[in-house]
């Protein structure tokens, strides 16, 4: 693989070696301040990261050895572990939920009608919206007393909800907010993807008397595995990163219920100033993106080679 | 025949798509509705359209908090880092491309590798070595760690190598130096790749809210997201100077994007990052 990301540099060789050296001191001034950059923001915090999750620190004083201390207690943690489980409930249902949405979303997008650029340009406009946005206007639109969507549901009949507010409904209310700010999202990649896809294959299927909704997910969607394995991928990979909504609308409650595992990372270094307990928090959780990144990548890849998948 | 009878009637697909848009823009509507009406409106159930257009949240919202040094704030750093990112993934992603040079593969996978590392996983030793660097609760702190992104050098990495290498091999046989040849040559084909690296660097270090959040502390330091933040926390029930405020922090994206629509579609859906 790494052979093909570099271009075969034979035809150079016959170059005066001067302007050899020359070129390598170009190109050494060229990625100079990137490879520093990237390498002291980069590369440096990972190993500081691991370091630091075996030390005990409150970022002002010294840091202290603190041997496997703070992953040992990781693991007695009833917080910790009720983050995890929030963490996995709100991934579980956040990345099927968006994924299914976007596809569907884009599939309705993917027509020449009149107005269809108004109808794509409200779908993208979430895209741009900042998450400390999204979460203040939630906050409001899902208030319990004065918000419009409990007197929406209390027109056509339906029970009104604490949303944020009640232990029970506060992680699905995030849930279907994040959703909102992420369907604009797949949508846009997967229209993208679905233009790609040649017209004629879905009106040969047809006039071979195919309608239009088994074309979709019999051509089109299979025809856009890959795209659909980087979106699960990524989607996964965010919703396992979740904080700034839970920052901005609950704040980890009530009662933890929103408590997910990043936010619980943040609480312990720069509430509690437990940075070492933290850093171990970061670690595992490291390891994890990198596990389910990697299996995804396998499984997804496996499917295309095989061809009767 | 067919077909313009077809586009005479309206689609059935408009039953679906216009709800469909309503349910994507109602709270962004519902910001401009609640922000136009007054206090007492807004604590009444069930909510209804305010009466007249009251503005006056708007000046509270712009003179009860620096909104303006926000916004100033967060263009300084997000056009810092856009400029710096251009310059810096240009010279990277050209020498990774066309440079043979000794310990290139090697650099390159290590900037790959950094891709695969979320930010939260660095953030705390992030903060030490901004610490160690003196740098705290300022606006260097929040751009310097954003310069260079790996993907961008990634990016144009990928652009060079799609260009046909005769178009250097005149210039270089002139004796024009490297430098010289990536922008005064290859600069001018360059602008789909770099709106791409512009867009997607914009939209990162404007919306971040994580990193300022660790890194600042004092308002003349907030970038606009965490001074809403903030600003929610103080006029928690307030909705009408707090949907005001938010509109206001977030005209300067969406307005971009209004005019922009195409560069940022094409941005987001080559590269697949929001």
């Amino acid at each position: 693989m790494t052979a093909a990301l570099f271009p075969a540099t034979a035809g150079r060789r016959t170059k005066p070696s001067s302007k050899k050296s020359a070129d390598q001191r170009a190109a050494w001034g060229m990625v100079a301040p990137s490879v520093l950059l990237i390498g002291l923001f980069g590369l440096v915090p990972v190993a500081w990261s691991v370091v630091l999750s075996f030390q005990h620190s409150d970022l002002q004083t010294p840091a202290t050895w603190a041997g496997t201390s703070n992953y040992r207690e990781l693991m007695h943690d009833p917080v910790f572990r009720e983050s995890i489980r929030h963490t996995v409930v709100y991934t579980v249902l956040f990345v099927p939920i968006t994924l299914v949405c976007s596809l569907l979303v884009a599939a309705a997008l993917n027509r020449r009608l009149r107005g269809i650029s108004l109808y794509r340009l409200a779908v993208f406009v979430p895209v741009v919206t900042s998450t400390v946005a999204t979460g203040v206007i939630f906050s409001w639109l899902l208030d319990p007393d004065y918000g419009i969507v409990n007197a929406l549901l209390d027109k056509v009949g339906l029970p009104q909800s604490g949303f944020f507010s009640s232990p029970d409904s506060a992680l699905y209310t995030m849930v279907a907010m994040t959703t909102w700010g992420w369907v604009g999202f797949g949508a846009l990649i997967f229209l993208a993807g679905l233009q790609s896809i040649p017209q004629d294959l879905v009106e040969a299927a047809q006039i071979d008397g195919c309608t239009r909704t088994r074309a979709f997910w019999l051509i089109q969607v299979p025809l856009m595995r890959p795209i659909i394995g980087f979106m699960l991928v990524w989607l996964t990979i965010n919703a396992l990163q979740l904080f700034d909504e839970v920052y901005v609308t609950t704040k980890g409650g009530p009662l933890h219920a929103t408590t997910v595992v990043v936010y619980y990372l943040y609480q312990q270094a720069f509430v509690y100033f437990h940075a070492g307990y933290a850093a171990a928090i970061a670690c595992l959780l490291f390891v994890a993106i990198l596990v389910i990144t990697v299996i995804q990548i396998r499984v997804s890849r496996d499917r295309d080679l095989d061809p009767s998948g | 025949m067919a077909r313009s009878l077809r586009l005479r009637a309206p689609s059935p697909w408009h039953l679906v798509l216009l709800p469909l848009a309503l349910v994507m823009l109602v709270p962004l509507i519902w910001m401009l509705v609640t922000s136009l009406s007054t206090l007492a409106e807004t604590h009444r159930f069930p909510p209804g359209l305010p009466s007249s257009l009251h503005w006056e949240s708007y000046a509270q919202a712009w003179n009860d908090s620096p909104l303006a040094h926000w916004l100033l704030n967060s263009t300084i750093v997000s056009v810092t880092c856009v400029v710096s990112n251009l310059v810096l993934c240009s010279l990277a992603g050209y020498a990774f491309a066309r440079i043979p040079f000794a310990g290139s593969r090697l650099l390159f996978l290590g900037i790959l590798a950094t891709l695969m590392v979320p930010f939260q996983v660095v953030m705390i030793p992030t903060l030490l070595i901004v610490k160690q660097l003196g740098l705290v609760d300022s606006l260097p702190a929040l751009i310097v760690p954003n310069l260079v992104t790996p993907f961008g050098i990634y990016l144009l990495r990928q652009f060079f190598l799609s260009l046909p290498a005769e178009l250097e091999e005149a210039a270089t046989i002139d004796g024009a130096g490297r430098v010289r040849i990536l922008f005064s040559i290859l600069l001018p084909l360059m602008g789909p790749p770099l709106s791409t690296v512009a867009v997607l660097t914009f939209l990162q270090v404007w919306n971040d809210f994580l990193w300022p959040l660790v890194v600042t502390s004092s308002p003349e330091t907030m970038t606009v997201q965490l001074g809403l933040a903030s600003f929610q926390s103080a006029h928690f029930t307030n909705w009408p100077v707090l949907m005001a405020s938010t509109l206001l922090s977030q005209l300067p994206v969406l307005l971009l994007f209004l005019f922009g629509q195409r560069y940022f579609v094409r941005s987001i859906a080559t590269t697949g990052i929001k």
